[in-house]
């Protein structure tokens, strides 16, 4: 077992809306990745996945407060620091963060070069543009984007090569953990296929110790990560490998949304998609029980009375559902 | 609610008959756009043919700037057409007028990719249906067979009329909007149906629901649906026959397996093999 890089440990936060309701968003999350692995994760819109990325990098501001529970990057507890010393002493050294329009986040009057200035002056404010600009030349080298791009605008440079211009620049500190928040779902395929192999190499070069890749594409995290994780309705249904989630998932939840895959080749058309109806509950309210409880066909009112535990079996799975893997295994085959 | 929806039929079993054996229902020769002139002439589409049959799936697949919605705007009579000729149901097209314009989009309607600009804000989600209702000649119904029309729509595409009245439609979800504009096709049982990207704003579970709802309309009403999308994956899954564009030309058309599975142009190799796979490795070596 590798060195652990970010440890979760019961992570609870909050929206607060305008009318001071609260929101539930992410309600205890426990996660570990080890150093140089990468972990997916899954889920429908509004499940909490991008929420939890802001939480994991300590971005507390309003209208998102943090609850309880630890974040604990390579032996350091980022919990409960001020928002504003998480950005001078861990954004982007310890943890950075891709959004999904990274594209959109560089100001158009400026140089590319300014942006790695700035990132790199707000931790060492002694060091000189020279040595910057040489850093910077040699990385981009390395991960085989041309340097002449450091001297160029944002809009000279076509969507694909912003998204990896972005990654870069916000890896130049070598973080610990990576956090990309559907890096790559405003690109066609080719561009896509660019920003992964990229990703790809940062972690095979060491500039990344491990990753964490949000994305509702399943095919794309089965071949991008290491591990899968389900969430819905703000809490993890489900983790294990990327082959066991895709071709044995054993939630309910988890086996809807690998029903949905589509990919082209063969046999694909002889499959029926599925879908899950109805919608996820309201975090202002989140249900008693099982919180997959009033979409799932093989719900009970046993299900919707007491709340469920994550559950281990096998080796390093979990999976959070009252009944026992033998018999939703059963269950999946009569079908 | 608590059962899972699965499709009634998948596409591989419901494949429409022999191509031939139906009557073609929209068919182009030597389509051209041109945008501009001088030193900014830019051909957009650029003499394309194509021939589609009543009933059938199509798909037009390419990437961005190939020429896709320049084509679907063309055949929907939102943009003229520089040279070529468009036939609907047998008959060249003629919308030179107003009138002529209405009457050719009775039979042709199409569900955009952004379902929050689809919808006009002002107008509740009763208008919006009742607007199709009227369209098809039902200004005169009582009020009564009115709503029942509407329940009816909506119940079809998973929602609830009942629930929807005095709502406005950015009241709903991406994906309940997506469904709301099926309800709209529902309604008009137009003869060609133009989706232009309907799913790639909804998430994948949602889109499972959406593909659903939209094969169980062309089984209703033997409709011909032309699918725009960039997902090659998608167009293999739904489609009887799909064309491959590149830069404003088909450079590959053909039934779903034969173009998916043995392709040809090496326009289309490269297509399949930058979507990542399941069953078979993804060679990230070759970009």
């Amino acid at each position: 077992m590798g060195k652990i890089m970010l440890e979760v440990k019961d992570l609870k936060t909050k929206y607060v809306t305008r009318f001071h309701e609260d929101v539930y968003a992410v309600d205890g999350v426990s996660l570990t990745i080890e150093e140089g692995k990468s972990l997916g994760i899954a889920g429908e819109s509004g499940c909490g996945k991008s929420t939890l990325a802001l939480s994991l990098m300590g971005y507390y501001f309003a209208p998102l407060h943090y609850m309880s529970g630890d974040i604990i990057i390579d032996g350091t507890n980022i919990s409960g620091m001020k928002p504003d010393d998480v950005r001078h002493k861990i954004l982007g050294n310890e943890i950075a963060y891709i959004p999904q329009a990274a594209m959109n986040a560089l100001n158009p009057t400026q140089k590319i070069i300014r942006f790695i200035e700035d990132v790199i002056h707000a931790h060492d404010p002694k060091a000189t543009k020279k040595d910057i600009y040489d850093l910077a030349k040699q990385r981009f080298e390395v991960l085989g984007l041309p340097p002449e791009v450091l001297q160029k605008h944002a809009v000279e440079l076509s969507g694909g090569m912003k998204q990896r211009t972005v990654i870069a620049i916000s890896t130049i500190l070598s973080p610990k953990v990576l956090i990309a928040d559907e890096p790559s779902s405003a690109l066609d395929v080719t561009s896509q296929k660019m920003v992964i192999k990229m990703m790809r190499e940062l972690m095979e070069k060491g500039f990344i110790r491990s990753m964490i890749f949000i994305t509702h594409e399943l095919p794309l995290l089965y071949n991008v990560t290491d591990d899968i994780m389900v969430m819905y309705a703000g809490q993890i249904v489900e983790r294990g490998t990327a082959r066991e989630m895709v071709f044995d998932p054993i939630h309910p939840y988890s086996k809807g949304l690998m029903g949905s895959i589509i990919v082209p080749e063969a046999g694909t058309r002889d499959q029926k998609l599925t879908a899950i109806p109805g919608t996820p509950p309201n975090l202002k309210r989140p249900p008693a029980g099982c919180r997959f409880a009033d979409r799932c066909k093989y719900a009970t009112a046993e299900c919707k009375g007491a709340t469920v535990a994550m559950k281990d079996f096998d080796n390093g799975r979990s999976y959070r559902c009252r009944y026992s893997v033998e018999h939703l295994r059963e269950v999946y085959a009569d079908e | 609610m608590s059962e899972k929806k699965t499709t009634g039929v998948t596409p591989a079993e419901n494949a429409a008959p022999a191509a031939a054996a139906r009557p073609s229902c929209l068919r182009g020769t030597g389509v051209t756009k041109v945008f501009g002139f001088g030193e900014t002439r830019t051909v957009a589409v650029d003499h394309v043919d194509f021939d589609f049959h009543e009933g059938e799936i199509i798909s037009i697949v390419g990437e961005s700037g190939s020429g896709k919605t320049t084509i679907s705007k063309m055949l929907l009579g939102l943009i003229s057409v520089t040279e070529g000729q468009i036939d609907f149901q047998g008959k060249p097209r003629d919308i030179s007028t107003h009138r002529k314009k209405n009457e050719y989009w009775k039979g042709i309607q199409a569900i955009f990719q952004d379902p929050f600009s689809s919808f006009n804000m002002f107008n509740k989600i009763d208008s919006v249906l009742l607007d199709c209702i009227n369209m098809r000649g039902g200004k005169n119904l009582p009020k009564e067979e009115k709503i029942r029309l509407m329940t009816e729509a909506c119940s079809f595409v998973n929602l609830k009329f009942a629930e929807l009245t005095n709502k406005y439609p950015f009241e709903l979800s991406g994906g309940q909007m997506q469904r709301l504009m099926i309800a709209r096709i529902f309604l008009l049982k137009p003869k060609i149906l133009l989706a232009d990207e309907p799913t790639s704003m909804i998430d994948a579970c949602s889109r499972a629901t959406i593909l659903d709802m939209l094969l169980k309309l062309r089984d209703e009403i033997n409709m011909t649906i032309i699918f725009i999308t960039h997902d090659i994956g998608l167009a293999y899954y739904i489609s009887d026959s799909v064309y491959i564009m590149e830069h404003g030309k088909f450079v590959e058309a053909g039934g779903a397996d034969e173009v998916i599975l043995t392709p040809k142009a090496e326009y289309t190799k490269r297509l399949i093999s930058d979507v990542p796979k399941i069953y078979e490795e993804w060679d990230l070596t070759t970009v």
